[in-house]
């Protein structure tokens, strides 16, 4: 009943490309911006924007963006922390040379410059595949991660090695360094999550996406019918990378503020969690990218306030559990519900369409 | 002999001992990897949760002590003062069985016939979750790990080699950890061990059949599921020795578990399904990585090129032989 779909025709080709086709996704879709846009900036205070907001919006971009590679064009990636530093470290050297540049632009230049990279990166994947993959995948983690740590170039030979954000202004707001207001630095990056969801929703519903997944299902096959590996390959690689990169920098200049790279971009830090967050949330699926990345990012919240606050544990042991149930529920995942809980949600609809008279 | 060719030498010698090392880590992903198809993620947690269990044992801690303590408010720590180390090695191994028995009855059988890479990150997810539980269970911190194995330089061959350099010149001789010695004894009785079990009984034809065809090896009635556990109890058994190696030299600490991440380039030069190949490859990758950080190591003013210079390596190789050197043919290109 809640979700009924008779009685809503489709007459226009237009209508039936929609991206909400239905009246009740369009309306849940519409409430949930104005919520974001409209109420949440004027609510928010500072805990809920560092501890889940904006590293909310942060890792959905990267999700997005190792969903690209992973969920739809089946190229298993471990380099995630390595190009998000890459995304960090375009960014601080870009706004050390150019003080007056937009930040908006900086970021999506950093954006780029990770997609050149990941181009690099993505070329053993014209040989080599599954596993293997992977492991070359490592190699550019552990190489970049050396690179930025090792090569005093990269932060501006500072005695510590790490790289801080000065301020940079927007419409004469703050949005990154200390002074930024917390309704600036959301509203920054919800705008940027948006247009790049939007952006990659409508990517993967094209002739790239498409061709990313022929060549997911079957190389083979998607090669005799006319879909150029080479190419599909290359331009998730690319695209992917520019969605981790503009993350990596928003990780950077609006969340963090100061990084030391062997922290903050580590493999366990970084890679394996996105990496959870779209199994979690489900492997080919948009929608599971920012499902998994919500409940990655309040899933240690969430563990510290029962286990510290209710049952008492020390915060030492309570890390300890909270990895024994990353694990655990990874394992969980795979075994009940491979697709994630962008499956879950869609099972939800389809006993919401009979609810509360099924039959 | 001059100094340079000494030098180079004592380089080479100790790249193949620290090559052993990881080609004893990369021999348990191997045995698994042929015999189930499954690349073993958790292998390097797996050789940190055996050091882990074994201190445990030896200094005779409580499981689960820091739980309970916070938990009850009571003071356990110890329950006894030590035990001795044979003992010692001895349950960590029924451990690891059991381990291997658990781990078959929750995880692997219920993910047949799902995809490689699924499995892989099942195994992903299995390094979280035993890492987890070692750490709740002999707590985090840094443990010194000492089964009676010396270790440190080896006096004699410093001395032995101190008269080979030309007269008056500079040198003090070769520096070889014994420690390192013992570890290549232990993996070469390990390798010829495994070599003679799996060809001369009859749980280990088993063995090869399973690794050779699953489905052929059913209808002749070996039982997979025996295998599976016997070939995770393996591996467990050979992540015990290689964690025994590796926490005694730089003690038994979380960092143990990243040596799988060391162990992956040796099995992509080797080949991920030959177990002379994860030997080889571990001496090419040890040696390789030792000649890097001298030779090339002095262009970078920084160094440390160890993080990375293996996968490096194996990847260069990966071009020209993507199955390895002794692997099967398997990759399709496209």
């Amino acid at each position: 009943m809640l979700y009924k779909e008779t009685g809503q025709y489709k007459s226009t080709y237009k209508s039936d490309h929609a991206i909400f086709p239905l009246i009740q996704d369009k309306i849940a879709f519409s409430t949930l911006m104005f919520i974001a846009f409209l109420i949440i900036p004027f609510v928010i205070n500072s805990y809920w924007e560092k501890a889940i907001l904006v590293p909310f919006l942060i890792f959905s971009l990267a999700a997005i963006g190792l969903n690209i590679l992973t969920g739809y064009c089946g190229q298993v990636s471990l380099g995630t922390g390595g190009f998000m530093a890459v995304g960090a470290f375009s960014t601080y050297k870009i706004m050390t040379y150019f003080p007056d540049l937009n930040i908006m632009i900086i970021v999506l230049i950093s954006g780029l410059i990770t997609a050149a990279v990941g181009i690099f990166f993505g070329l053993p994947s014209l040989r080599i595949k599954g596993f293997y993959l992977a492991v070359a995948t490592l190699a550019s983690q552990f190489f970049l991660v050396w690179l930025f740590n090792k090569v005093p170039w990269f932060y501006n030979y500072s005695a510590t090695g790490q790289i801080t954000v000065s301020e940079r202004f927007l419409f004469g707001i703050p949005v990154t360094g200390a002074n930024a207001p917390s309704y600036a630095t959301y509203l920054f990056c919800l705008v940027l999550v948006v247009i790049l969801g939007f952006a990659a929703k409508n990517l993967i519903r094209s002739k790239m996406g498409r061709s990313w997944m022929a060549i997911r299902d079957m190389d083979i096959a998607a090669e005799i019918i006319g879909v150029p590996p080479l190419k599909t390959k290359l331009s998730a690689f690319a695209i992917s990378s520019f969605y981790i990169g503009v993350a990596g920098a928003l990780y950077f200049a609006v969340f963090l503020g100061a990084i030391e790279v062997t922290e903050s971009f580590d493999i366990m830090t970084i890679s394996f969690p996105v990496l959870f967050m779209i199994i979690i949330g489900g492997l080919g699926s948009m929608l599971g990218s920012f499902l998994g990345a919500a409940f990655i990012v309040t899933l240690p919240i969430g563990l510290k306030f029962i286990m510290v606050d209710l049952v008492g544990l020390s915060a030492v042991t309570a890390k300890h559990f909270e990895i024994t149930i990353w694990g655990l529920l990874m394992i969980i995942f795979l075994i009940v519900e491979p697709h994630g809980l962008a499956r879950l949600w869609s099972i939800a609809k389809e006993k919401l369409r009979r609810w509360p008279f099924p039959y | 002999m001059s100094v340079e060719l000494l030098n180079f030498i004592e380089t080479v010698l100790n790249g193949l001992m620290s090559g052993v090392m990881y080609s004893l880590v990369a021999l348990g992903f191997v045995l698994i990897f042929k015999a189930s198809g499954v690349f073993n993620f958790a292998q390097g947690v797996f050789a940190l949760f055996a050091a882990l269990t074994l201190v445990g044992y030896q200094t005779g801690q409580v499981p689960f002590a820091h739980l309970i303590n916070e938990l009850f408010g009571t003071n356990y720590h110890n329950w006894y003062a030590s035990m001795p180390n044979f003992l010692a090695i001895i349950l960590t191994m029924i451990t690891m069985i059991a381990l291997a028995w658990i781990i078959e009855r929750l995880v692997l059988k219920h993910l047949v016939n799902q995809d490689p890479i699924i499995l892989f990150m099942a195994t992903i997810g299995l390094a979280f979750a035993l890492e987890g539980v070692g750490d709740l269970m002999w707590g985090s911190d840094v443990k010194v790990l000492d089964v009676g194995i010396p270790s440190g330089g080896s006096i004699w061959l410093e001395e032995a080699t101190i008269g080979l350099a030309a007269e008056g010149s500079d040198y003090y001789g070769m520096y070889i950890d014994v420690l390192n010695v013992w570890a290549t004894v232990i993996a070469v009785i390990l390798v010829i061990t495994l070599a003679l079990f799996s060809q001369y009984t009859k749980t280990g034809r088993a063995l090869r059949a399973v690794a050779d065809d699953h489905q052929a090896a059913l209808s002749v009635g070996i039982s997979l599921r025996t295998i599976w556990i016997l070939v995770w109890a393996i591996s467990g058994f050979i992540a015990m020795v290689a964690g025994i190696m590796w926490g005694t030299e730089s003690g038994v600490q979380f960092s143990l578990s990243l040596i799988a991440l060391k162990a992956l380039p040796v099995l992509i030069l080797g080949g991920f399904t030959s177990i002379p190949g994860a030997i080889i490859g571990g001496l090419l990758i040890g040696v390789g990585e030792k000649l890097a950080e001298i030779y090339i190591g002095g262009y970078f003013e920084t160094g440390a090129l160890e993080n990375w210079f293996a996968y490096v390596m194996a990847l260069a190789f990966l071009l020209f032989r993507p199955q390895g050197l002794f692997g099967d043919k398997i990759i399709e290109r496209v």
